[in-house]
């Protein structure tokens, strides 16, 4: 079959138009304009799957394009006040800002779309010649015979359910690169399996991930103050779970809310979806939003990792970069301009490696002489402590971060990876959650339909299944099929209408392709694998 | 033979569209925009007749803003010959969009003008009716069968009762229903390609037409939001509900 595909050849070929990646083709273009670049992308365009809260720190950028303010990028909405809170069932307390780490301070930063960022960086990427092709998803991996990545295959399209050729099929292309940058964000699937082929994680910490949730509110003007970020933790989740919410005020009377739940949770009644819906009912929360509409919804597994859990970023013909590898911020949560830098980076590398005879292995010695190294080792021990529970946790993360700045001469490790976590539902308590009011809580029906999501019907399930009979033989009876609870888009049910003949449905169709099942599944027993490109989520403004 | 395609860039049809909160129209600001279904399945046929030997050309015709280039370069990427793009970075009209391309049809001379049905942002279904009036040329609306004959073509129609067969002489106007084909993917070599391919870029000036509205908008709303169903026990509680209730038995 490959020998008959048709075939394309580039310098560099890039898998994912995040800020990652499109930062490593700018960036390659500045230092060499000859070389020529890919980028593929699987959403139907630029930012169509880029979700993230966000409060933008601008220090990769500015070394990237310094004028960006005059070339009209998306950044607008200056940080003006920041609060950080505490809830408990019915009230709250904020935590004097003095007392807050110097990560979490915000002042300099700006409330922004990721999405129209990056819908920015692709023109300018374009307008150096980078050729980018949103709709087209790297859906496997080239090798050499001596083991190299030597590019990446596109998705076939035109396939029908049953792996049949339907009247348009058209198949993937080879795309032949002299280096392949990976650069799909958290949990990508080509990134997991050269983690896996090469050892890249290996004498590292299991990487741990988050689930954010976000939408965006329209709210009456009175209701908003632009300029205003908060953020909270403590209710609605118990002082074991670790997690938080944002809630930034952008322009137009938009409020950007949202909700991070760590996938190392233990309950698997656990919903982290209503745990979201939960927490905009809280008094402090709901002052903003009632009378407001809810115009978008999304979801994304997001790295919690940091340093400890981050894989080697190269092997043979390859970088892996941004949280395809995991270079998040998890205490400043922010992930953002440390993507942008791994591709700064990275791009210097393959600049030495194409014309000046160097290794790719040069990033690592990049990497760490980096303040993005730097900014991930002060961050290291703040996740890990959160194992201890919220309270031993924040003590130590202000003795950690504003004592020692984040050089505390000992570094903790993550010991388990989130799929271990959960805890056998004899175990567990059950948790009720509210019903939706369809004003400020809404089911996951109604909140899919405002990702613009679609998936082609007539093509093979993406959602594969390592073992089919799995779900109803073991996961249901031990876990209550956590599935049901943790997939933010409703994918997964267990169909018992008929008590006899029970079915454990994917409505593979829903899913926002944010990679939470791949990750939580106890048994990984779910593997995430590329649909026909451009489908998913069509997010606009996230 | 040539074959002059309309295509329109519309809201995209996955995306839920919202309606701006001043009123005066929907949210278009980073929606994800493509191009009108139908108008797919026109370009589909055009090619197709191409490919069968019938026409040696297919010219790609789209009248908006400056990102409608994108529409149309799919179109060339799906394997069209050459592209057309009247600017107007205002929307204009059913009957001024048919008074464009019947100005264009005249100095392109083409066998056939193939069009979406309808376009699914306004809905309005009226553009390749007053084409073909404008054009005094015959009409095939809702075409979903389309064969060429000599000078002729034997067009299947969708209509309410079921199929219409017509025969039509050319030059014709028809416009596509989404039976009528399953269009093609672009393919990446072609996407390349389609950036090569020629696109005329003309103004509004160069027409020389008058684009200016009839129709005074006053104000666009959502339509109200329709209310949960329920579900009945059985026959008596649904007769019971209808009588009581809905008030409509």
């Amino acid at each position: 079959m490959s020998n008959e595909r048709e075939s394309m050849e580039y310098d560099v070929v890039i898998v994912g138009a995040g800020p990652a990646g499109l930062t490593t083709s700018i960036k390659l273009k500045q230092l060499n304009p000859q070389i020529n670049i890919c980028i593929l992308e699987k959403g139907s365009e630029v930012g169509a799957h880029i979700i993230s809260g966000n409060v933008f720190e601008t220090k990769a950028l500015d070394e990237l394009i310094p004028n960006w303010k005059e070339k009209g990028a998306p950044i607008k909405t200056k940080v003006k006040k920041e609060k950080f809170l505490f809830l408990t069932k019915k009230g709250s307390f904020s935590w004097p800002t003095w007392l807050l780490p110097n990560v979490q301070k915000n002042h300099n930063n700006y409330i922004i779309s990721l999405a129209n960022l990056c819908r920015w960086l692709a023109q300018q990427a374009e307008e150096l010649g980078v050729e980018v092709f949103p709709g087209f998803a790297a859906s496997k991996i080239l090798y050499s015979d001596s083991d190299e990545v030597i590019g990446v295959q596109t998705g076939d399209m035109g396939i029908d359910k049953e792996g049949n050729h339907k009247s348009g099929f058209e198949p993937g292309l080879n795309i032949f690169a002299k280096v392949t940058v990976f650069a799909e964000g958290c949990r990508g699937h080509l990134g997991k399996e050269v983690i896996k082929k090469y050892n890249l994680n290996n004498n590292k910490s299991p990487q741990q991930y988050g689930i954010g949730f976000k939408e965006i509110w329209e709210i009456p003007e009175e209701q908003h103050s632009e300029g205003l970020i908060m953020h909270s933790a403590g209710w609605p989740l118990d002082n074991s779970t670790y997690g938080g919410s944002f809630c930034y005020h952008a322009e137009n009377n938009q409020v950007f809310i949202g909700y991070v739940i760590g996938l190392d949770y233990k309950n698997p009644y656990l919903s982290p979806y209503d745990e979201f819906q939960r927490f905009k009912t809280h008094p402090t929360i709901k002052k903003y939003l009632v009378n407001g509409k809810r115009i978008a919804y999304g979801a994304r597994a997001l790295i919690e990792g940091g340093l400890q859990s981050l894989p080697k970023m190269y092997m043979p013909g390859a970088l892996l970069i941004g949280c395809d590898a995991g270079t998040l911020n998890m205490p400043k949560i922010k992930g953002s301009h440390t993507a942008m830098k791994s591709g700064i980076l990275a791009a210097e590398t393959i600049i030495d490696y194409l014309l000046n005879n160097k290794s790719l292995s040069a990033y690592e010695e990049k990497f760490n002489n980096s303040w993005l190294y730097n900014e991930l080792y002060k961050a290291r021990n703040v996740k890990p402590s959160f194992n201890w529970g919220l309270i031993p946790a924040i003590i130590f993360t202000g003795i950690d971060q504003i004592l020692f700045r984040g050089n505390l001469p000992f570094t903790l490790k993550h010991i388990h990876a989130d799929h271990e976590r959960l805890v056998s539902k004899n175990q567990a308590n059950k948790i009720e959650y509210p019903k939706y009011d369809g004003k400020l809580t809404f089911d996951k029906t109604s909140s899919v339909s405002l990702t613009g999501t679609n998936h082609e019907a007539d093509q093979p399930v993406h959602l594969k299944l390592k073992d089919p009979a799995l779900p109803l033989e073991y996961t249901l009876s031990e876990y209550d099929e956590p599935a049901q609870r943790y997939c933010p888009a409703g994918v997964y049910e267990i169909d018992d209408s008929n008590t006899d003949n029970k079915k454990f449905v994917i409505n593979a169709q829903n899913c926002i392709h944010c990679k939470t099942c791949d990750i939580k599944e106890p048994s990984q027993n779910i593997t995430w694998v590329t649909p026909e490109g451009s489908g998913g989520p069509n997010y606009a403004n996230m | 033979m040539k074959i002059l395609v309309t295509v329109k860039r519309v809201i995209d049809y996955n995306v839920q569209v919202r309606v701006k909160s001043d009123g005066t129209g929907v949210e278009k600001d980073n929606v994800k925009m493509s191009m009108n279904p139908p108008d797919e399945n026109a370009v589909e046929e055009a090619l197709r007749i191409k490919e069968s030997g019938k026409a040696d050309e297919v010219v790609i015709l789209s009248i908006g803003g400056e990102k409608s280039q994108e529409t149309i370069r799919t179109a060339l990427a799906m394997g069209a010959d050459r592209g057309i793009l009247v600017q107007v970075d205002h929307e204009i009209e059913p009957l001024a969009v048919s008074k464009i391309i019947a100005k264009i049809a005249e100095e392109e001379k083409p066998g056939i003008i193939l069009m979406g049905k309808q376009a699914i942002d306004d809905d309005s279904n009226q553009t390749p009716q007053m084409t073909s009036a404008l054009l005094e040329w015959p009409q095939a609306t809702f075409a979903s069968k389309i064969e060429i004959n000599d000078q002729k073509a034997l067009i299947t129609r969708e209509i309410d009762e079921g199929l219409e067969k017509i025969k039509v002489n050319m030059p014709f106007v028809a416009s596509c229903d989404l039976r009528l084909n399953e269009p093609r993917y672009a393919s990446l070599p072609n996407i390349m390609k389609a950036k090569k391919k020629p696109l005329d870029l003309k103004s509004i000036e160069d027409i020389g037409i008058d684009v200016k509205p009839r129709i005074e908008q006053i104000k666009v709303e959502e339509p109200p939001a329709r209310q949960k169903g329920v579900m009945v026990s059985d026959i008596a509680e649904l007769v019971q509900k209808l009588k009581h209730e809905a008030k409509v038995i």
